[in-house]
């Protein structure tokens, strides 16, 4: 019974698949966040938001390399430091992207669709020349190493702690920005109706630039926390698009709220079955009970009651 | 065709639109389209539903694209500027269907107003005029009764603080009650603020209970106009009847 586990073991089992579970979590957050914000406020499919989670985790491996290089002895803090710069990195390009390629397809969702998919595949080639074809993996400060016990047989891994403490951060960040701060009202103003609007006198130019920035910029910093559990290749971020895109719909489009709780609830499902079933096993269970879920309650779990 | 000049003497027009062409691509809707609004004055558009109206208030917020002619606000023109440079420089729309945000907070529909010109509060004149939508204020739009987000969306104009406020069909899917009401609202508005205010209406009876001056659109043009006093209810009816 109990495949030979005890209730103890169980429940150690359960803690610290639960804890692994939360790490991916957080990255799952901290892309679908991004993705939330494009997709759910926008309505623009970026294809490649995995590729600017990649170019965060890039800028976050070049830091670590800036930081043995010339500044070994604050190597410790690289890491706060390689976040703040892939956020940057990642939302600058966003914008550019915005302004090049995505503002003249506002109206054409599946030329967006196939004008990012595009775009993904030219990044990948960039960072296969740039970088390498060869995964890439960061060094990681000695404190930032190890565990902590909580029991005798449970144990954290500290960059876990680090990686969600950062995703809490980042998520009350978003979600102060969106609905208590005036860029925020701006920003749900031009989701909900750009022609109009545009006609109480708001640049919806500028915002659908500086949104798209954010969700990018969000996409950066899931590549730094994403050095924490993974290596980074060029394709690395192909992995991730379809899981986010999934916790998105699943939550709900533009349900803050809602892709949070999709995104704990898809990542604890898969990481607590992975320990029973083989990985792919656990993939399919999860995603077949998404697609009934759906199937039953197609606008997702979280939506706004309101006349339209 | 013969237009009837104006009868008021419009010295220094509020608003002075001049030749105007607008439409959709390739198929213009609007054929040319003169006419102006003194400072504090209401005029009023009327005429049958394709005659072009709505395209003449979206041409002149900006949302239909201006192919030729000028539009003058306060002596510059505004034809070639973007919809939020125009409501910057003092032009606020309210569309056909109000379309408030309806995910938003009644307060914060009027916020949205603000940011134009940076300012940091809803005046409170403006929930004076509208004292249900103070009571409101926490609501979603979109959980509003039709009169009550029409009252939002002038609330929401007024918040850019215009000097020419358009409404387009203002009295669409409102009850008679609300629409009496509607009425006296818009007059207090342009004796308080001084603004002028053009509206399209298929309504004639509130037309010509706000109206200084009503004009007749068919084909894209204006076909007839004059003044409150002199209007010939029954030559205009026949402009309406279908």
């Amino acid at each position: 019974m109990l495949m030979g586990y005890s209730f103890g073991d169980l429940g150690s089992i359960m803690a610290m698949q639960g804890f692994a579970g939360l790490i991916l979590f957080s990255v799952f957050v901290l892309m679908a966040l991004g993705l939330a914000v494009i997709f759910g406020q926008m309505g623009v499919i970026n294809m490649a938001h995995g590729e600017f989670m990649i170019l965060g985790a890039y800028v976050t491996f070049l830091t670590s390399r800036l930081f043995t290089t010339y500044l070994p002895g604050a190597f410790g803090a690289y890491f706060f430091v390689a976040v703040v710069l892939a956020f940057c990195a990642a939302g600058l390009a966003g914008m550019a992207v915005e302004w090049l390629l995505i503002r003249h397809l506002y109206r054409r969702p599946l030329d967006t669709l196939l004008a990012t998919w595009g775009l993904s595949l030219i990044l990948q080639q960039v960072y296969r020349s740039v970088f390498g074809a060869r995964e890439v993996g960061v060094d990681q400060p000695e404190w930032m190493m190890g565990a902590a016990n909580l029991s005798e047989s449970i144990q954290i891994p500290i960059n876990g702690l680090i990686v969600m403490a950062l995703t809490t951060l980042i998520a009350v960040a978003v979600y102060l920005l969106i609905f208590r701060f005036g860029w925020g009202k701006q920003i749900r103003a031009v989701m909900q109706n750009r022609a109009m609007a545009g006609a109480v006198g708001i640049d919806t130019a500028r915002v659908d630039r500086l949104t798209f920035g954010l969700g990018c910029g969000i996409a950066g910093v899931a590549g730094s926390a994403f050095t924490m559990i993974g290596s980074t290749s060029p394709t690395a971020g192909q992995l991730y698009i379809v899981d986010a895109f999934l916790v998105v719909v699943f939550g709900g489009t533009g349900s803050l709220i809602g892709t949070i709780a999709s995104a704990f609830t898809i990542s604890q499902a898969r990481s607590t079955l992975e320990f029973f079933l083989s990985g792919s096993m656990a993939q399919v269970v999860v995603l077949l009970t998404v697609v009934g879920i759906l199937m039953l309650r197609p606008q997702g779990l979280f939506v706004l009651k309101v006349r339209r | 065709m013969a237009i009837e000049r104006a009868p008021a003497v419009l010295d220094r027009p509020m608003l002075d639109v001049q030749g105007l062409r607008a439409g959709y691509g390739q198929s213009e809707v609007l054929h040319g389209i003169d006419f102006a609004v003194a400072p504090g004055e209401i005029v009023v558009f009327v005429g049958r539903n394709g005659m072009g109206k709505t395209t003449l208030m979206k041409s002149l917020i900006g949302m239909v694209p201006v192919s030729a002619g000028r539009i003058e606000l306060g002596g510059t023109d505004i034809a070639h500027l973007k919809t939020y440079q125009r409501v910057a420089r003092g032009v606020a729309f309210v569309p056909q269907g109000r379309m408030i945000f309806p995910g938003m907070t009644v307060q914060e529909n009027i916020e949205t107003g603000l940011f134009v010109h940076h300012a940091p509060a809803v005046p409170s004149s403006i929930y004076e005029l509208f004292p249900v939508l103070r009571e409101m204020r926490s609501r979603r739009g979109g959980n509003l009764s039709g009169g009550q987000q029409q009252q939002l969306a002038i609330a929401r104009a007024l918040a850019t603080d215009p000097k020419v406020l358009l409404l387009d069909e203002p009295t669409e899917g409102i009850q008679p009650s609300i629409i009496l009401e509607l009425a006296r609202t818009l007059k207090r508005i342009r004796d308080e603020r001084g603004l002028s205010i053009v509206a399209s209406e298929q309504v004639l009876s509130f037309a010509l209970d706000i109206a200084d001056r009503v004009l007749v659109m068919e084909g894209g043009a204006i076909v007839h106009q004059s003044a409150r006093a002199d209007v010939d209810e029954d030559k205009v009816a026949r402009y309406l009847a279908v």
